[in-house]
């Protein structure tokens, strides 16, 4: 019953912090309700009992990729928004209309998959330790540490080509 | 009882939001965070169904797409630098330097 009560508090303030970020005219409101939005995700993976995830969540998105999009909004001047003058060409109800297609082909692929849950499978027996924090990072370094060093180099990779491309001559 | 299929609606209704953000929004600093938008309902997907099947797996894979969001933010927002830099708008329908 709480969790049920959590859930549906966390969903409800997650979607209405996404239709505002959506919809505000001023792009700094819009990021900050960003932040919002993040940290009642953090809170919706506690709940799911994923403890360092959430945490990643509020380090990395709410303190790190928030950040770099308010330095770009306060570096980009917008006196005039883009949404100020009309666009003869512009079909916002297309774009409605598109986005409720893909919400009816995801209505559908889940009507004809999600019938059965899968079971609930037995913990890992070959995972030697309890907690979240240290079975997330025993797989990280064991079954997945091929992906996690191809992360970090995707990282340094798009690290230089940011700089490279904020530069002004090089 | 709150099942999985909860959460893939709350999954399905924020990726719509996000969706409806990148057709419908013309400043393309918002289509990016329309973008972080979906990303998120992607790691809520994951989430869940780790706490499903009671296995970190999930779990592992929202950290890597919470890595190459953030490669993804850090490259696209400085594409957005260097194009306001050129052109002093960030107006998405005056990208249109490379349209055929």
């Amino acid at each position: 019953m709480g969790q049920a009560i959590a859930f549906y508090t966390l969903a409800a303030f997650i979607l209405g912090f996404a239709i505002m970020v959506v919809s505000t005219r001023n792009t700094v409101h819009s990021v900050l309700f960003l932040v919002l939005n993040f940290l009642f995700v953090a809170a919706l993976y506690v709940l799911l009992g994923a403890d360092f995830l959430a945490v990643i969540q509020v380090l990395v998105y709410a303190g790190g990729i928030v950040v770099l999009y308010l330095f770009v909004v306060m570096l980009v001047n917008l006196k005039r928004a883009p949404e100020a003058h009309e666009d003869p060409h512009r079909r916002t109800t297309l774009g409605f209309g598109l986005g409720v297609a893909v919400l009816l082909e995801l209505g559908v692929i889940g009507a004809y998959t999600s019938t059965q849950v899968p079971a609930p499978v037995a913990a890992n027996a070959a995972m030697p330790m309890a907690g979240n924090t240290e079975q997330v990072g025993w797989l990280l370094y064991t079954s997945y540490l091929i992906p996690f060093e191809i992360a970090s180099m995707l990282l340094l990779v798009a690290m230089i080509g940011a700089i490279v491309l904020a530069k002004r001559e090089l | 009882m709150i099942t999985p299929t909860h959460y893939m609606l709350l999954s399905a209704a924020l990726f719509m939001i996000g969706v409806i953000g990148v057709m419908v929004r013309r400043n393309i600093i918002i289509i990016f965070m329309s973008i972080e938008l979906i990303l998120n309902a992607v790691n809520i997907n994951l989430v869940a169904f780790s706490a499903q099947l009671h296995h970190q797996i999930g779990q592992v894979f929202a950290i890597f797409v919470i890595a190459v969001a953030a490669a993804e933010a850090a490259v696209g927002l400085g594409i957005i630098l260097s194009f306001y830099r050129n052109k002093e708008t960030v107006n998405i329908d005056e990208m249109n330097l490379m349209r055929w």
